[in-house]
């Protein structure tokens, strides 16, 4: 029987994971549940669930910063940026409805925690890179600090950003602090439809070489275009490739008419409105073209935009895919028929020879703990990787086996 | 500054230097090293240059084989090695000691390859910061962070020092604008770190490396972003009766969802200084001066400083200067660029570089005066406001130690004062030995030794840099080989 930890407040979450060090017993970690179904399976016989360490601690609106316990739901705090204007630059992904988990259950400690950033990651950066400070509890029950709460922080080793995208293997984040942004005045949407993939990632890296700051460029072919809700866009029968432009009101037309002007090799473009544009580029963050199928495997690919296609079309060479371009091309979310291996194989092979790494995001939980879920590390990288893992958690006893077997 | 302590130097190996020359020379060449005293005596310090030892001997590698010929040797015959770029750190950085080998990778200066489809460039990290902006201008393309020094420092070095500029504000810093590096680690191996997506793969090892100030690696290569230019940029100049209400101003841009590229402050101090030297236009009837620039369309640049002037209009502003020409913006940046170098004539000063949470503005001014007032000493104001990130001129006679020593005194008081506020000891030009020994104001001991532990991780017998950023007792026992990783706590 698992026994369930669940607490309160940061000291007795590193009295229990004190406790636990010295017991030598391996605990899993999570907090409301939207990121257990993805990532290696890490079974253990203690749960500790941050979902008690909750609250906004510190909101400065005219400094853009906020701090938050580590289990604060993702929606509570974009309530309470939206109520002053501001929101999350780095348009967290929810990963619950595409695999299977609670949807609307994204804790702010597993954003960093994973650094799954969303569309705007492409001009604004990820969320790794608005964090600022974190509060922690390390693998040896030591609670620890690292950055702080201003923008500029060069005082030692940057340990708080290190921890993202650690899933939980290093310390158990208790409290971070990030930077916040300006919600814009007004967005729109340039949408072409009909483009190849070769072509629309050509429109989208055109488009980001252009000063007009494109907040937003995803490319969804035809097989994942068909399944947009979205009445402008369903039914087209026909790739859709779509810009955003966020501005002042005052401005946005003039930004449209130059990057149309600057893409009119690739057509002329619809345009969206601003309703419109909030509620579909709301629907790329719990990928609901890519929604959740024991049918189907999904993977994350990441990658040079200039190398998108050609993964895609040498994936596609052994077995059916949907395909959904984010960030202009440097991230693919994939989907796959379920296999034993969910093609890993294949997708592994075509991503090594052009660059980049894949994560399997979904599929059966004996598939992801038969196969890497995390990309395999060179052996150099693995030696330091593995220096790391012990500097925190010299015992493994943090989410063991979660990115990596053995780790 | 004769207080901060330089650790003394192993007799062992100075004793060893002819076999150690001998032994680098069969491994790479006579020509890139330095030997002579006079060679030598031009490493002897850095941009801090209260401070000088002067190196056993300096290698300027060609390539990143060389490097890790280097350091594998340096590894097997247990000497340090100090890492160097164009020497620009401020805080004793890059400043060696008596026995250790400076490795100065200024000759690795190469454009490895331009992306522009995927917005990025391989260079060899002894390019200058503004070199890599110079090649690929003509493509519309900058890169981003600019540090001050950005003429003569070395990406190497903003690399170690993780640095920023008065642009951070909207583009980030060194970390926000890199995606992977070629590093030699001090056995020798070769690792290359990210490079192959803009997404970091598993653990995010750059961000420990980026900002670690030399100590886990000597960074070879870099695969840094380049960013597409802005149509257009053009600053104002907004002048107020008092620190409050530039800070309360501020305060209220950002409140209005107006993200400027830069907001940089000057106290009235500074704008005296800096209008005699580079009659830039600044008003000299006002007590602080804020500089504020935008980007984007001509008309969106309208739009957005004409919102700016609107917000300051309810701080009471003496001056609202709006530029109107692309030689008054020139001039206008000169004047703040040229800041620093226009106080030296004056004085002999030391450079804070604290940051505190804005809204602690004024009281930080405040407190600011009264410590400088205390130890009896001038100061002026310059910082980059839209981030906190404070630069204290404290004035003073080099040539009085007492001065000296009082100027310390106060430099110190304010940087504990930012930590007190909520800020942190250093926002840009990073800890060395300079602000070694306050860490533990800010960090508690575990802080430390987690950040220490990752230290031993790269590099376990503490031979690359060592002796900076961490205070001396603290990190005692693993620069002697006494406690390794594990044992760190």
């Amino acid at each position: 029987m698992t026994e369930l930890l669940r607490p309160a407040a940061e000291w007795e979450l590193q009295s229990m994971i004190a406790k636990l060090a010295s017991q030598k017993r391996r605990v899993e970690v999570v907090g409301h549940g939207a990121l257990r179904n993805a990532g290696r399976v890490a079974r253990s016989e203690v749960v500790l669930s941050t979902a008690g360490l909750k609250g906004v601690t510190l909101y400065e609106p005219t400094e853009i910063v906020m701090s938050a316990r580590a289990g604060t739901p993702v929606y509570e705090i974009e309530a309470i940026l939206a109520a002053r204007g501001q929101m999350l630059p780095f348009e967290p992904i929810d990963l619950g409805p595409a695999t299977g988990a609670p949807g609307g259950a994204l804790s702010i400690g597993g954003v960093f925690a994973t650094n799954f950033s969303g569309a705007r990651r492409v001009s604004s950066g990820s969320a790794r890179d608005h964090l600022l400070g974190v509060r922690a509890v390390n693998g040896r029950g030591e609670l620890f600090k690292s950055g702080g709460r201003v923008m500029k922080n060069v005082t030692g080793i940057d340990v708080a950003r290190g921890l993202s995208g650690s899933w939980g293997t290093l310390a158990v984040m208790t409290e971070v602090t990030f930077k916040v942004a300006p919600l814009p005045e007004t967005v729109l949407t340039l949408a072409y439809t009909g483009l190849p993939d070769d072509l629309a990632l050509e429109a989208m890296m055109a488009a980001m070489r252009t000063p007009y700051e494109v907040t937003g460029a995803v490319h969804l072919p035809k097989e994942c275009a068909a399944r947009l809700t979205h009445s402008n866009l369903a039914g087209t029968g026909q790739a859709v490739t779509l810009l955003r432009l966020e501005t002042f009101s005052s401005a946005i037309e003039e930004r449209k008419d130059k990057l149309a002007a600057a893409l009119k090799v690739y057509g002329t473009p619809v345009v969206l409105n601003a309703e419109t544009t909030w509620s579909l580029w709301n629907e790329f963050r719990t990928l609901a073209v890519l929604p959740f199928s024991t049918e189907t495997s999904l993977w994350r690919i990441s990658t040079l935009p200039t190398k998108a296609a050609d993964i895609v079309a040498a994936i596609q060479k052994f077995m059916p895919v949907v395909a959904l371009y984010d960030w202009a091309g440097a991230l693919i979310w994939l989907e796959v028929p379920a296999a034993a291996d969910a093609g890993a194989a294949d997708v592994r092979r075509a991503v090594a020879v052009r660059g980049g790494h894949a994560t399997l995001i979904r599929a059966e939980p004996e598939v992801r703990a038969s196969v890497d879920v995390f990309e395999p590390m060179k052996p150099e990288i693995e030696r330091l990787t593995r220096g790391v893992k012990s500097a925190f958690d010299p015992e493994g006893l943090l989410n063991r086996g979660r990115m990596y077997a053995n780790l | 500054m004769p207080h901060i302590e330089l650790p003394d130097p192993d007799v062992g190996v100075l004793r060893r230097r002819p076999i150690l020359i001998e032994g680098l020379r069969d491994r790479v060449g006579m020509d890139l090293l330095i030997l002579d005293e006079d060679g030598r005596r031009a490493y002897e310090t850095d941009a801090f240059t209260a401070y000088r030892r002067v190196p056993m001997l300096v290698v300027l590698p060609r390539t990143t084989e060389d490097v890790s010929k280097i350091l594998k040797y340096c590894h097997d015959n247990d000497v340090k090695v100090i890492p160097r770029g164009a020497g620009t750190s401020l805080c004793g950085g890059a400043l060696p000691t008596e026995d250790a080998i400076v490795l100065c990778i200024s000759k690795m200066n190469r454009v490895i390859e331009i992306d522009y489809d995927n917005r990025l460039a391989r260079v060899e990290a002894g390019i200058t910061n503004l070199e890599i902006t110079a090649r690929v201008a003509e493509e519309g393309f900058f890169y981003a962070p600019d540090p001050s020094s950005q003429l003569a420092c070395t990406l190497a070095g903003n690399l170690a020092m993780n640095s920023g500029g008065a642009h951070c504000l909207k583009y980030g810093v060194t970390t926000h604008n890199v995606i992977g590096v070629k590093m030699v680690m001090i056995d020798g191996t070769i690792v290359e770190i990210g490079g192959a997506a803009i997404e970091r793969n598993g653990y995010d090892l750059l961000s420990y490396i980026i900002g670690s100030e030399g100590q886990l690696g000597v960074i070879t290569e870099a695969t840094v972003k380049i960013v597409p230019a802005p149509e257009g940029a053009r600053p104002m100049m907004i002048g107020f009766r008092s620190p409050e209400a530039a800070g309360a101003c501020v305060a209220g841009i950002i409140a209005q969802g107006i993200i400027p590229v830069a907001i940089e402050y000057m106290d009235r101090a500074a704008i005296e200084v800096c209008e005699a030297f580079a009659h830039a236009g600044y008003p000299r009837d006002v007590e602080s001066l804020l500089i504020v620039e935008v980007e984007g369309s001509e008309s969106e640049i309208g739009i957005l400083l004409g919102k700016i002037a609107e917000i300051a209009a309810a701080f009471d502003p003496k001056t609202v200067v709006i530029s109107e020409s692309a030689e008054q913006s020139a001039r206008i940046w000169a004047g703040r660029k040229a800041a620093f170098g226009a106080i030296g004539r004056i004085s002999d000063y030391l450079c804070m570089d604290g940051t505190i949470p804005l809204a602690q503005l004024p009281h930080a001014l405040t407190r600011i005066a009264q410590i400088c007032a205390e130890y009896d000493l001038k100061v002026a104001n310059i910082f980059h406001a839209g981030d906190g990130n404070l630069h204290p001129l404290i004035l003073y006679d080099a040539n009085s130690e007492d001065e000296a020593a009082k100027a310390e005194a106060a430099g110190e008081a304010i940087l504990k004062l930012c930590v007190e506020l909520g800020g942190c000891l250093t926002g840009e030009h990073g800890v060395g030995i300079e602000k070694r020994e306050l860490m533990a104001t800010q960090f508690s001991p575990t802080d430390l030794a987690v950040q220490m532990r990752i230290k031993s991780v790269f590099d376990p017998t503490w031979r690359l840099n060592p002796a900076k950023v961490f205070p001396l007792a603290a990190s005692e026992g693993m620069r002697a080989g006494r406690e390794t990783n594990t044992e760190a706590a």
